[in-house]
């Protein structure tokens, strides 16, 4: 593929709004981990909380739309100055011609559990301040950043579980190269709800503990919400081949099982591979790879034996969730985002939590942070239905 | 402005049991006549996921299996695109039901049901297909992106495409607020160069402004076109139903429309 330029981005989770809140945390090997304490869930799980949603209400005039995904979507579009840099796009290209490719797997759909609740008592009926377009509907993030940012170029929403959030940069590069589009931006926001800590805690998946990637004693995942944006336009004379670019995108499809990742890795090994294709560039050039470690059993062991098998023990790699804990559709953006921190600032980051690596893994797994050049890294985000996507990011040359 | 061409079709919807049984309807040739949608899960899938598979599931598999077998293609080989405004209604509602009373035991099955992409995993499974997948949704506007996306990754990645695009109502409460008139699927294989299957072409452009819908002929299709975001591709069956060059805008948002000419091969 034609590399693009990533021209600005951001993101904001439980570690801080913005990129040097999530940098600083990652160098101080910070997390916030809180035990569950959203809404009046009652599980014995720890979350990774953005504390001060509960206080923003989303824009006046897209009053609509307010719940908490999109005051996420739009407390994270606040920092970093990246409403600037889309408004500098949208004067360059026009509003028609900036695509917005959005992931998220659940939306709004806290706003429809917590509207459940107060059906009225005579006919069942949900109550009359329940606006489902704006809230519920996968597409309420799409359709939400779009007004904010003023765009009406193409647009939509990827909802592909915990892949969704990194395909997008697919389908920017391809609306780009077919022309629909001059610039793209993609990203993903997903936020606390009852379905996924219940549904998640349903298939003994979920953690008693914040999650330990990769480790020997790893018992499952930790639930977090967060959001990033990415900007994305051509590559131009302009830029230096030294500048942040995406470089290639692979994707695939495990065909094995609904929740649980093909054991050999065989889906992960394709989407990896694709991405090289996609870049022409081989493992030897990736300096760092995000690993999607989600730490269930089944997830580190399969990407580990694809990763290992791609790459050898070669390449540092770790899983960013011990910090951040699992963000389902969001985790491909911030995950990609933290992969370009990485770039930007020569810095590998290690793997908080997890004290001893699974000595069945035969990759080079990093606990502590450290400091080596970075040019090119890999971020690895595999969903449930089996869909993979692998993304490299960094400088061409 | 993109171009590919159209292989093979799949549809189900009320009163369409096929696209072979509805060709003629579509067409203006025969009368229209709406009945519920004869929802059966394909052979595709095993026994056992057979009897547990939710609509979507059924809507995907059955359009997708016959686009398919008219194409003549093995499934395993085509890139897939699945849009859908609302993904698995019935799911939605059951978990957001048992989640307002305790005790919350969400059911594993039905949770990873709710996915988005559900249809998406159990058609790669069944299928046997490792190419990429992806799994759209755009409120009314769910069918025009998932066909934007196609011709992309046609044009593109030069790949083979299936797009499927189903929807279907909602239990109440939420019917009310999001009203789906019935359940309707329809699938296309797309490809990149002409083949001797090839049933039309399809030149599309992204245009801005606002516009004029295609409409259906028949009111009963024109109803359904209305009434079921997935059913907004309706003209584009007509016009490869009616055999002649037609052109045809079907609505983005406010301020956008696909424009697509489709000329029979």
């Amino acid at each position: 593929m034609q590399p693009l330029a990533v021209s600005h981005f951001t993101l904001t989770n439980s570690l801080g709004h913005g990129l040097s809140a999530t940098l600083d945390a990652l160098r101080a090997r910070h997390s916030s981990w809180t035990r569950c304490a959203f809404n009046d869930v009652d599980l014995d799980t720890y979350i990774a909380k953005v504390d001060a949603l509960e206080t923003c209400p989303v824009r006046s005039d897209l009053s609509a739309y307010d719940c908490r995904n999109n005051r996420l979507a739009q407390l994270c579009l606040k920092q970093d100055g990246f409403v600037d840099a889309v408004e500098a796009a949208r004067n360059k290209y026009g509003a028609a011609r900036i695509g917005l490719f959005l992931g998220t797997s659940t939306s709004g759909i806290l706003q429809t559990e917590l509207a459940y609740r107060r059906l009225d008592s005579q006919t069942g009926a949900l109550p009359p301040d329940f606006h489902y377009a704006e809230t519920q509907n996968s597409n309420s993030l799409a359709g939400f950043v779009l007004h904010y940012l003023g765009l009406t170029g193409p647009s939509f929403v990827v909802s592909s579980a915990c892949s969704s959030s990194a395909k997008v940069f697919a389908n920017a590069v391809r609306m780009m190269a077919a022309g629909m589009c001059d610039a793209a931006v993609v990203g993903g926001v997903d936020s606390l709800c009852l379905s996924t800590l219940y549904g998640f805690n349903s298939l003994g998946l979920v953690s008693r503990f914040p999650c330990r990637p990769y480790d020997a004693e790893r018992d499952g995942i930790s639930i977090g919400e967060g959001a990033g944006f990415v900007l994305l336009e051509r590559v131009t004379a302009m830029n230096s081949p030294s500048a942040m670019s995406l470089l290639g995108v692979g994707e695939s499809s495990d065909a094995y099982h609904m929740s649980t990742p093909h054991p050999e890795g065989l889906g992960a090994k394709m989407a990896m591979q694709r991405a090289l294709n996609s870049a022409g560039l081989q493992a030897s050039d990736i300096d760092y790879i995000n690993l999607h470690g989600t730490a269930t059993k089944s997830n580190d062991a399969s990407e580990g034996k694809a990763v290992a098998e791609v790459f050898g023990d070669s390449v540092p790699c770790s899983s960013t969730k011990g910090w951040t804990g699992h963000l389902l559709g969001a985790s491909g953006i911030t995950e990609a985002i933290i992969a370009m921190l990485a770039v930007e600032h020569d810095f590998v980051p290690g793997s908080v939590n997890t004290q001893r690596v699974d000595p069945a893994m035969t990759i080079d797994y990093r606990i502590e942070n450290g400091a080596e050049k970075i040019n090119r890294v890999l971020s690895n985000s595999f969903g449930f239905g089996g869909s993979n996507c692998s993304l490299i990011l960094g400088r061409k040359a | 402005m993109m171009r590919l061409f159209v292989e093979g079709i799949g549809l189900l919807g009320p009163g369409l049991d096929s696209w072979s049984a509805s060709r003629a309807m579509l067409a203006g040739a025969a009368a229209y006549v709406a009945v519920p949608t004869m929802l059966r899960a394909s052979d595709m899938l095993p026994a056992a996921e057979r009897r547990r598979a939710g609509v979507p599931i059924k809507l995907a598999l059955t359009v997708g299996q016959e686009a398919f077998l008219h194409a003549g293609r093995e499934t395993g080989t085509a890139s897939t695109v699945f849009s859908s405004s609302g993904g698995d209604n019935d799911n939605v509602h059951m978990i957001s039901s048992t989640l307002a009373t305790a005790p919350r035991e969400v059911s594993p099955t039905r949770f990873h049901n709710s996915v988005h992409n559900a249809a998406a995993g159990y058609w790669s499974i069944a299928a046997g297909s490792h190419e990429p997948s992806t799994s759209l949704c755009a409120h009314d506007a769910s069918f025009a992106a998932g066909l934007l996306e196609s011709a992309t990754q046609v044009t593109i990645d030069d790949a083979v495409v299936m797009l499927v695009a189903y929807d279907h109502p909602y239990p109440e409460p939420l019917n009310a607020v999001r009203p789906i008139s019935a359940a309707f699927g329809m699938a296309l294989i797309l490809t990149p160069r002409q083949t001797k299957k090839s049933l039309a072409s399809f030149e599309i452009d992204f245009v801005s402004g606002k516009t004029q819908e295609s409409r259906m002929q028949d009111t009963g299709l024109e109803t359904l076109r209305c009434g079921i975001p997935a059913a907004r591709g309706l003209p584009l069956l007509a016009a490869l139903a009616s055999g002649n060059a037609t052109q045809i805008n079907i609505a983005y948002f406010e301020d956008n429309y696909l424009n697509i000419r489709a000329t029979p091969c």
